[in-house]
């Protein structure tokens, strides 16, 4: 009788541990309940790289303004003006800042996610926090100011429409929820692989800023996917962000036309990123204290 | 239906059953716990034993980068490994406040760190029951730009507190920091003793059932210290369970119920605070665990302090003068060489040495079996009341014939002879500095 009732409460015992620490846990093991609990934090995350970023500047958030718009005045200049390269028909201004705005907002994203490890290791050295915390709440304040672009881009489409231009905004501007989220997917994505892989070969930090800007010329972004010769086309037809890119032109801008396919394909590797990425960032955050 | 209300026969049992069950509940359990570290700069051939390790995982074999049963200290490395922790087991019962201590590199932050999870262990299992929160430093995650409120809610969450959470300790936080006047400024333009208060008291106001602390202690003045030690106090009072790491030995004993004295990555001792903090200060000159290196030729045989009346004695007053002994034997015959006393404070840091060479004393032309016999007068030593540890190392220019660290304790005590001052003295300080006071 004595023995039966202590094994119950040893039994008990040991049920009731809410946390238990292993060296190797599954790859799978991905914990989004406990990422869920830390949402609170994730904002304050946001809130900070908002608040800091813009501290002690004259202009403030105008910054997020200026940095498309002078791209797309020397995107004009040079490519529009000077190299000749057509654009559909649509005015140069307003075909390149559509495609830089999305761009950016990917380009940031994965820059700034691929150096989660080492920007953050001082903090995870003392800290536990779920380490996908960071890496999430860097693309929600890379999203605040994407829409804040975006409401600029509208503004100078809604200048050329008065004005008018050939430009058609038409039902498929329903999908630019779906198009911001999967920039956001792929940028997060490849971030966190690249963060992962940083932190034990550190060569991939300087292949990061020059890799993304080279990528940009693999997008339809300076120029449109109408004008590329059929033996290249496979190869960029193959960038995920292509498609991506080419919806969100179409959306806004009515010229060329969406292919779902090309779309999906795009979404699935998106998701296919992602779950690689949040994976081998899992894995990585629980020893890279070690190697960094 | 009515259901029938279950009374025990016989209630005490019941109730000293569950006073039992909680007292002895165990709320932290490490089974086996090691963790190995990789050495030098990584990056170098990490690649190659990268796919080593692959292959021998392929191949179904043993890990061939952990060898298990090497002779465990961190001066034997074993290749370009190292064991920080090696097989702890220990469990933690609820409401303990546990003082770990230990001398530098013994595994007591590494065995901080994988409770906080920071890092994960190379093997084992740590059980927890309850959140764990740590104080491995703090002001974890503040940013300068923002200002102390702002603060207040970052280091919250980054710390485990939800928003909601924080909001209720708002006010209680912002008073206990004493910086309610500067909420609204960025942290940036806090003097440093501002910017530590305000950390301590966010991190102070956590409700975790497990608290980790290591260190913080050593910042803030004496006053905000005080305020500090009371709020762990008052943390622990409330049923709550703190593992404290440090090396000043009084704090972990005027704070602490039990206590695990760790050496070279191992549990040595675990118990009551008291016999830990003297076992501590025993095995710290313990022979068998002390740190020994040299050819040997000549070596040490004798060693100790004594007092200006020849007692032996390893307590002194601020401003005495004490005798340290050291006998040496030589197994050869040695030319001119040099005997140094290196002292070092209860954390490890080098204060001060002495050498033949201060006195243009010469040691020289041991002939083999011949015994060297010095005696070494210290005169009025002013470092500041703690414990010290004295090196001796004996050598010359092309070698160490003998080294032994820290094998020689001896602790220093305020005293009024030498400093009036009637209350007692900086912790924070090294030395104490003799002064005449007059009014012009």
């Amino acid at each position: 009788m004595e023995t039966i009732e202590k094994e119950k409460l040893t039994n008990k015992e040991s049920e009731n541990w809410t946390m238990v620490i292993k060296p190797k846990r599954s790859l799978f093991d991905v914990d989004l309940a406990e990422l869920w609990r830390y949402r609170d934090l994730i904002v304050l995350f946001v809130k900070r790289d908002f608040v800091s970023k813009f501290k002690q500047t004259i202009l403030g958030p105008l910054w997020f303004i200026i940095q498309p718009l002078i791209t797309t005045l020397m995107f004009t200049v040079v490519f529009g003006n000077i190299a000749g390269i057509p654009t559909d028909g649509i005015p140069k201004m307003l075909f390149y800042l559509s495609g830089i705005v999305g761009w950016t907002y990917f380009a940031t994203c994965l820059n700034d996610t691929s150096q989660t490890f080492i920007k953050n290791a001082s903090i995870f050295g003392k800290v536990y926090f779920p380490r996908l915390a960071l890496p999430i709440s860097v693309v929600i304040s890379n999203l605040v100011s994407f829409v804040i672009q975006f409401v600029f881009l509208l503004c100078f489409l809604a200048y050329f429409m008065i004005v008018g231009a050939d430009i058609h905004p038409n039902i498929n501007v329903l999908l630019l929820p779906v198009l911001v989220l999967l920039i956001a997917g792929l940028g997060l994505g490849f971030g966190i692989i690249i963060s992962s892989l940083t932190t034990k070969y550190r060569d991939l930090t300087h292949l990061v800023a020059f890799g993304v800007s080279l990528w940009m010329y693999a997008t339809p972004i300076i120029y449109p996917l109408s004008e590329i010769p059929e033996k290249y086309k496979l190869f960029v037809l193959a960038n995920p962000m292509t498609p991506i890119v080419e919806t969100f032109k179409v959306a806004l801008l009515g010229v060329g036309e969406i292919n779902y396919y090309q779309l999906l394909y795009s979404f699935g590797f998106t998701v296919a990123v992602l779950v690689v990425g949040v994976l081998i960032f899992n894995k990585v955050e629980k020893s890279f204290m070690d190697t960094v | 239906m009515k259901k029938a209300l279950w009374i025990p026969y016989n209630i005490d049992v019941v109730i000293n059953k569950l006073k039992d069950n909680k007292m002895s509940d165990t709320i932290i359990k490490l089974d086996n716990i090691s963790k190995q570290y990789r050495l030098g700069v990584v990056g170098t051939g990490t690649l190659s034993h990268d796919l080593n390790r692959l292959f021998a995982k392929i191949m179904g074999k043993e890990d061939p980068t952990l060898k298990v049963g090497a002779k465990n200290t961190l001066d034997s490395v074993d290749g370009q490994y190292v064991w920080a922790l090696k097989d702890i087991n220990l469990e933690v019962k609820s409401g303990e406040v546990l003082g770990i201590i230990g001398k530098n590199g013994a595994g007591k932050s590494t065995l901080l760190k994988l409770l906080s999870r920071v890092t994960s262990p190379t093997t084992g299992e740590i059980k927890v029951k309850g959140r764990i929160a740590s104080l491995l430093e703090v002001g974890t995650g503040f940013h300068p730009e923002l200002t102390g409120k702002e603060n207040i809610y970052l280091n919250g969450a980054i710390l485990g507190m939800t928003k909601k959470e924080i909001d209720s300790k708002y006010e209680e936080i912002i008073d206990f920091s004493g910086v309610k006047k500067y909420a609204d400024t960025p942290v940036k333009r806090y003097s440093s003793g501002m910017y530590v208060r305000l950390a301590f008291a966010v991190a102070a106001h956590l409700e975790p059932e497990i608290l980790i602390i290591d260190e913080v202690l050593a910042v803030g003045d004496a006053e905000f210290q005080k305020k500090a030690i009371g709020k762990m106090k008052a943390v622990s009072q409330s049923g709550r369970t703190v593992l404290f790491v440090s090396h000043n030995l009084t704090a972990v004993e005027q704070l602490c119920t039990k206590g695990v004295l760790m050496m070279n990555g191992t549990i040595v001792q675990h118990g009551e605070v008291h016999d830990i903090v003297t076992a501590y200060k025993k095995t710290s000159i313990d022979p068998e665990h002390l740190k020994r290196s040299g050819t040997r030729v000549i070596e040490f045989t004798e060693y100790g302090v004594k007092d200006m009346n020849g007692k032996k004695n390893n307590e002194f007053y601020l401003g005495e003068d004490f005798i340290v002994d050291v006998k040496a034997k030589a197994k050869e015959g040695i030319d001119i060489s040099d005997l140094t006393l290196d002292i070092r404070n209860d954390a490890n840091e080098f204060i001060g040495h002495v050498t033949n060479a201060d006195d243009l004393f010469h040691i020289k032309d041991v002939k083999k079996g011949e015994s060297l016999d010095v005696q070494v007068l210290v005169k009025s030593i002013t470092f500041a009341p703690g414990t010290y540890y004295i090196s001796l190392w004996l050598g010359n220019a092309y070698g160490t014939y003998d080294y032994i660290e820290n094998c020689i304790q001896f602790s220093i005590k305020q005293g009024d002879s030498y400093i009036l001052r009637p209350h007692s003295f900086d912790k924070r300080a090294k030395v104490v500095l003799q002064s005449k006071w007059t009014r012009k």
